[in-house]
């Protein structure tokens, strides 16, 4: 899920992967840097987004060089809506791409399952996001300072892994400023807990 | 991921789907959003007012607060056709018993006649009920009988398609031995961002009060319905 305050951006992701009914691994980041300001949450086959993200990477590597400055965030989100709906067919990944550039400032953009492409000032996304819609759409308020915003991402990806059987593990947050990108690594047991935990 | 939806894939008798609606061949449902919080003292249920046949929306004023007995209420969702029978048997057999008891039913006793039929007939059915209501031996109880025919009492409980979307905010505002207002308030809340986000629910808020001194009912309609600032 992303937030969106004053001038920075929070992603948070949480980590389990499952096959079927097996859980592979607990602890994957699902937060790809795709250029030093700009990352994207993965959601959906991870073999598909995995695909998607290093050719969105050097795509935006590449133009990037040739634009001799450092990209839009729109323009990585639109790399990455032209390979999610020229392959719509084949794949099956979501993906949420934010981060910072110099002529917007902090920015989000949710990329669905068909290759629909949406600015927004916050999104979620994934299966445990269905979840927390109630939660984000009361808590969320524009404006948020750092702290209010790490907090609340923080609170709905508690939530969502604790009623999503397929989310768990360790939750993984970016902040991403003008100033640089730092990353906030919250394990299992020192999520937030709610009333029957 | 959400257990409690409630469409339901029937057989399509005539084929001619592309030139009639949808509505015209698809069971009539109570996809929904209800909800049930026990407080000191009683219970508080709540429940959407949208009634679909497909896209088209049968009823928009639907009552899903269904009386069961003077202080037992159950809230109803899935297929509007078994819930609405079903309701009606407990009603009957419910009513027998407290006769035969002579005195007012245990909420506990109506749950389980909910669960028995559902549970009997979970073939045939699609039916998601929660039982609310007060009795004098454990006070405010909440009962929740989903597809399939469990029966657990819970201390808060959300049902129907519009409950996945609840689930966070309910986790995180629900606290023990809350106040009759604050449950009220909390289930208007969680009800208005269900409505918000679920196609199958809308309408009016429909709200119950269930306790010793009596049944308190009320609507809160759509220009009156809690706001968000995302909305």
């Amino acid at each position: 899920m992303e937030r969106h305050y004053m001038d920075s951006k929070i992603k948070g992701v949480s980590t389990g992967v499952s096959n079927v009914n097996y859980v592979c691994s607990k602890t994957i980041n699902k937060l790809i840097q795709v250029h030093d300001r700009i990352f994207c949450c993965i959601a959906g086959s991870l073999a598909d987004a995995q695909a998607v993200t290093k050719t969105a990477k050097f795509q935006i590597s590449l133009h990037s060089i040739q634009m001799e400055s450092p990209p839009l965030v729109k323009a990585a989100a639109s790399v990455m809506k032209e390979l999610c709906y020229n392959n719509k067919e084949e794949l099956q990944a979501g993906f949420i791409t934010a981060g910072w550039d110099k002529k917007k400032g902090p920015q989000v953009y949710t990329v669905a399952l068909g290759g629909m492409l949406l600015s927004l000032p916050f999104t979620i996304g994934g299966s445990g996001s269905t979840y927390i819609y109630g939660y984000t759409d009361a808590k969320y308020k524009p404006d948020m300072s750092r702290e209010e915003c790490l907090q609340f991402a923080t609170n709905a990806l508690a939530l969502a892994m604790g009623r999503d059987n397929v989310s768990g593990g360790v939750a993984h947050l970016v902040v991403i400023t003008e100033g640089g990108v730092e990353h906030v690594v919250i394990p299992g047991d020192k999520l937030p807990k709610f009333h029957d935990e | 991921m959400a257990a409690a939806t409630a469409t339901r894939f029937c057989q399509q008798l005539s084929s001619v789907s592309d030139m009639s609606p949808d509505w015209t061949t698809k069971e009539v449902s109570t996809g929904t959003t209800i909800m049930a919080v026990e407080y000191e003292g009683g219970v508080v249920i709540g429940a959407d007012s949208r009634t679909t046949t497909g896209a088209y929306i049968a009823n928009r004023v639907t009552d899903k607060l269904t009386p069961i007995h003077d202080r037992i209420f159950c809230c109803r969702s899935g297929s509007a056709a078994d819930t609405q029978a079903i309701a009606d048997i407990v009603t009957y057999q419910l009513g027998f018993h407290s006769i035969e008891l002579d005195e007012a039913p245990l909420v506990q006793t109506a749950a389980n006649l909910f669960k028995a039929s559902c549970y009997r007939y979970r073939e045939e059915l699609m039916a998601g009920i929660i039982v609310a209501g007060w009795d004098k031996r454990r006070g405010g109880q909440v009962y929740t009988v989903p597809v399939g025919g469990m029966l657990v009492r819970q201390p808060v409980s959300v049902g129907g398609s519009g409950s996945t979307y609840i689930y966070g905010f309910m986790d995180s505002n629900y606290k023990p031995n809350m106040t009759k207002e604050q449950c009220l308030h909390l289930v208007s809340g969680a009800l208005s961002l269900a409505m918000e986000r679920d196609g199958s629910s809308g309408g009016v808020i429909r709200l119950a009060a269930i306790s010793e001194s009596g049944v308190e009912r009320q609507v809160i309609l759509g220009n009156q319905l809690p706001k968000w600032s995302t909305a």
